[in-house]
């Protein structure tokens, strides 16, 4: 690797603590649950086999052992699930909103009784680290639930004058990088807001999805209402284009969403995207060095990477590049990759073989267009999939690690001089998903989030998630909103709005 | 001797200017095939496409207030020049002159209301959220870009300002096709466009064909959203997924229209308008 530098030499000389620095392992107990060894489809509130007769494997990333075999929903599942959901419907939406909001309830508080088996199954299924599945991913989705569930008898409130009703059945496609949390995103406001479910989680990460199933059994929840069918993009397309669905929500990438736009197109069905992401994360000279560093790593590293809004573009006013590419290197040696299940981890695995392969490519796109790549010196481990925290400088913004989607521990490093130059910049891309800005000055935060053409922005802080904050694109990274009274807006259909 | 009329050619309106079609080409409307129309080309779309780039630059950073004084301003030019409008109705639909002077007053109440609505649209559509930490969090709403709306083919005129008018108050800058065979007071719009302080490139309007023109209009990759009178139209959808426009329909087929109370909805301003969430944290 020509253009890799070894960051050690390029940070200054630096207190040794040698062996000291090692934490002892803190390793998650996972004696408290047990996965089964076959998972079946959910569908009319019972684990069904699959008509298809078939199952795949999902393995654990961090070893590539396998943990369990999941059914794999062909068309005629699919059709199952929509036809339970389609006849659920009926009376689910007549449910007055008190008594929809109490399932919900139901279900947030039992995800929060069950916490830490759906921390330690996210982290062995997705790769990601415990800590963060702990910290972040379960306690977000049980708040999902539980601010959804207040909204279900105030939907008049929500929309005074706008005589708001549920839409019917709607078909949800999510992602890998945050299965429990992303399945919460989709079903809370469905649910409250009156409709019935037809849920596909990602292909490598179903099994908290499926665990999520159990919870709503648990909450007894009528038969019908969520539905559940695991498989990869086959099953995905069953699902968008199955004539039963009223509304059709998709996390995932530009591509598949494109092709979701496509499909839907003139059928009258309504459709929110949640998309791709290349956010500009933008630091002034005078911001808090040391606290946007940190903010840099949460941007960036957090999920591996995995993360639609991370903050994968990082903008530097001139004056302060050196000096904040010396710390970041600096930082990035401190970040632990490591098992997922140890709670000293900060950076898990990759989530699969497919997706290393795609940011090894793009990684190696950057070199040969002669940017400079500093990586941590960490020891990767040998089974699983594994990248180090990265980060490109000397890139210019026609490079494919400037313009790509990478979905990785990969960061790219740009400059600017003037707050019209980072704006320029921040812009130029056809996403417009999330950024970031940190500048002490309070008048030029809003002058920049003014400008920024993105969704969510991120001032003095980066990757911040919460059920009461609207979540979504500008651009080609989607449209719709999850989260806040906005989000409500995706599962309601309003007499004489237009048509979609 | 009976007074020799002066004859008005129309022209299309674009970036605050009345060109002719860069075609050279006219077409003469099935209402009033005395008449010679410009028919727009896929190169005046594309010239409308980079005006209204720049007028959103300008539009979209304007206050809500002054927005709001921009549009009555075109309430009272309407008002003005109600009777011309109206004629030019009836010059080419079968509208009576009733019915052709109701139509013009819809326009002008439609108008009034929606520039009424422009410095509202924060308190209605924005929010400031209660998240679970110290953090200030709060939504705002932006407008979506360049619009291009398609008018439909009746009511000419009052069809024109229901698709325009939602769009055009959120901000977005607007590229409108008018009714392809009744196209005279639509195209008469940009003179008075052109004196109520509707900055150029702000409202464009272009004539021609539907077929030569939407195809183009659903590909193009900086018109960031269509709002189309009509039914939902599978090729209009697929061809903009490309680019992941936002794409609506609004049905305007009777009995709708005559309700022009209909029209004067949030709801068709929502749809062209991105909602923008700032955290930043609490803190000393």
């Amino acid at each position: 690797m020509a253009g890799k530098q070894a960051t050690q030499s390029a940070a200054k000389p630096t207190l040794s603590f040698g062996e000291k620095w090692c934490y002892a392992p803190a390793p998650e107990a996972t004696d408290h649950f047990e996965v089964a060894d076959r998972h079946e489809l959910f569908i009319n509130g019972e684990f069904v086999k699959p008509k298809s007769g078939q199952y795949f494997d999902t393995i654990n990333p961090a070893t590539e052992e396998k943990i369990s075999e999941v059914a794999l929903a062909n068309a005629a599942d699919v059709d199952r699930a929509a036809k339970a959901a389609k006849k659920a419907a009926e009376s689910w939406r007549k449910l007055p909103g008190e008594h929809r909001a109490r399932y919900v309830f139901r279900i947030a508080r039992i995800l929060q009784e069950r916490a830490r088996e759906f921390a330690a199954l996210e982290s062995l299924d997705g790769g990601k680290p415990i800590r963060e599945a702990r910290d972040v991913d379960v306690p977000l989705a049980a708040a999902h639930f539980f601010y959804h569930a207040g909204w279900a008898d105030k939907l008049d409130l929500a929309f005074p004058g706008e005589r708001p009703e549920p839409i019917g059945v709607v078909g949800q496609v999510i992602p890998w990088n945050f299965p429990l949390l992303m399945a919460a995103w989709k079903l809370a406001p469905a649910l409250a807001c009156g409709n019935t479910v037809v849920l596909k989680p990602a292909e490598t990460t179903p099994l908290t999805a499926l665990r999520l199933a159990e919870v709503m059994q648990q909450a007894e929840l009528p038969p019908g209402v969520v539905n559940i069918v695991t498989g990869a993009g086959e099953t995905g397309g069953a699902v968008v284009e199955h004539p039963a669905m009223d509304k059709v929500a998709f996390t995932g990438s530009t591509a598949v969403g494109k092709a979701i736009q496509k499909a839907l197109a003139g059928k009258g069905t309504d459709l929110t995207l949640e998309l791709g992401g290349k956010a500009a994360h933008v630091i002034f000279e005078d911001a808090a060095i040391d606290q946007a560093v940190e903010g840099v790593v949460r941007g960036i590293y957090f999920n591996q990477g995995h993360v639609c809004c991370a903050g994968s573009r990082l903008l530097l006013q001139e004056s302060i590049h050196d000096i904040f590419v010396q710390k970041l290197a600096r930082r990035i040696e401190r970040i632990r990759v490591g098992d997922p299940m140890d709670k000293n981890t900060d950076m898990g695995a990759i989530n699969s073989q497919e997706q290393l392969a795609r940011i090894e490519a793009l990684v190696k796109s950057g070199e040969e267009e002669g940017a400079v790549l500093h990586q941590s010196s960490c020891t990767l481990p040998k089974k699983g999939f594994w990248f180090a925290p990265s980060f490109f400088t000397g890139v210019s913004q026609t490079n494919r690690v400037v313009q790509d989607e990478i979905f990785g521990p990969v960061l790219s490093i740009l400059t600017f001089r003037t707050p019209e130059e980072a704006v320029e910049k921040a812009n130029n891309t056809p996403y417009g998903l999330s950024a970031g800005i940190w500048t002490d000055k309070g008048s030029r935060i809003l002058w920049m989030a003014d400008r920024m053409r993105a969704g969510v922005i991120w001032n003095n802080t980066y990757n911040r998630f919460d059920p009461a904050s609207p979540f979504g694109g500008f651009k080609e990274s989607g449209f719709g909103r999850e989260g806040g009274r906005q989000g409500m807006r995706a599962y309601l259909r309003f007499p004489g709005s237009l048509s979609q | 001797m009976a007074r020799v009329e002066v004859k008005k050619t129309y022209k299309l309106f674009v970036g605050g200017k009345f060109p002719r079609s860069e075609s050279g080409r006219s077409y003469q409307p099935a209402g009033a095939p005395q008449v010679n129309v410009p028919r727009g080309s896929r190169k005046d779309l594309r010239d409308a496409v980079v005006a209204a780039r720049k007028g959103y630059g300008d539009w979209s950073g304007r206050t809500g207030y002054n927005r709001g004084q921009i549009v009555y301003r075109l309430a009272e030019m309407l008002e003005t020049r109600k009777d011309s409008l109206a004629e030019e109705i009836r010059a080419c639909t079968d509208s009576t002159a009733a019915a052709a002077k109701k139509e013009t007053e819809s326009v002008i109440d439609l108008t009034t209301w929606y520039a009424g609505l422009c410095d509202k649209l924060q308190s209605l559509l924005g929010s400031q959220n209660s998240v679970s930490g110290p953090f200030f969090n709060f939504s705002t709403v932006e407008p979506t870009g360049v619009v291009t709306v398609i008018a439909p083919n009746q009511p000419s005129l009052l069809g024109l300002f229901g698709v325009m008018l939602p769009v055009l108050v959120g901000g977005n800058s607007v590229i409108a096709l008018v009714s392809e065979d009744a196209p005279l007071a639509g195209m008469a719009l940009g003179e008075l466009l052109a004196v109520s302080d509707v900055p150029g490139g702000v409202v464009n309007l272009l004539c021609g064909k539907r077929d030569e023109l939407e195809p183009q209009i659903a590909s193009h990759r900086d018109i960031d959203a269509i709002l189309k009178a009509g039914k939902p139209d599978p090729a209009m959808g697929e061809a903009a997924a490309d680019s992941v426009k936002r794409v609506r329909y609004a049905d305007l087929s009777d009995p709708q229209w005559k309700k022009p109370a209909e029209m004067r909805s949030l709801l068709w301003v929502e749809p062209f308008v991105e909602v923008k969430t700032f955290w930043h944290p609490v803190a000393y």
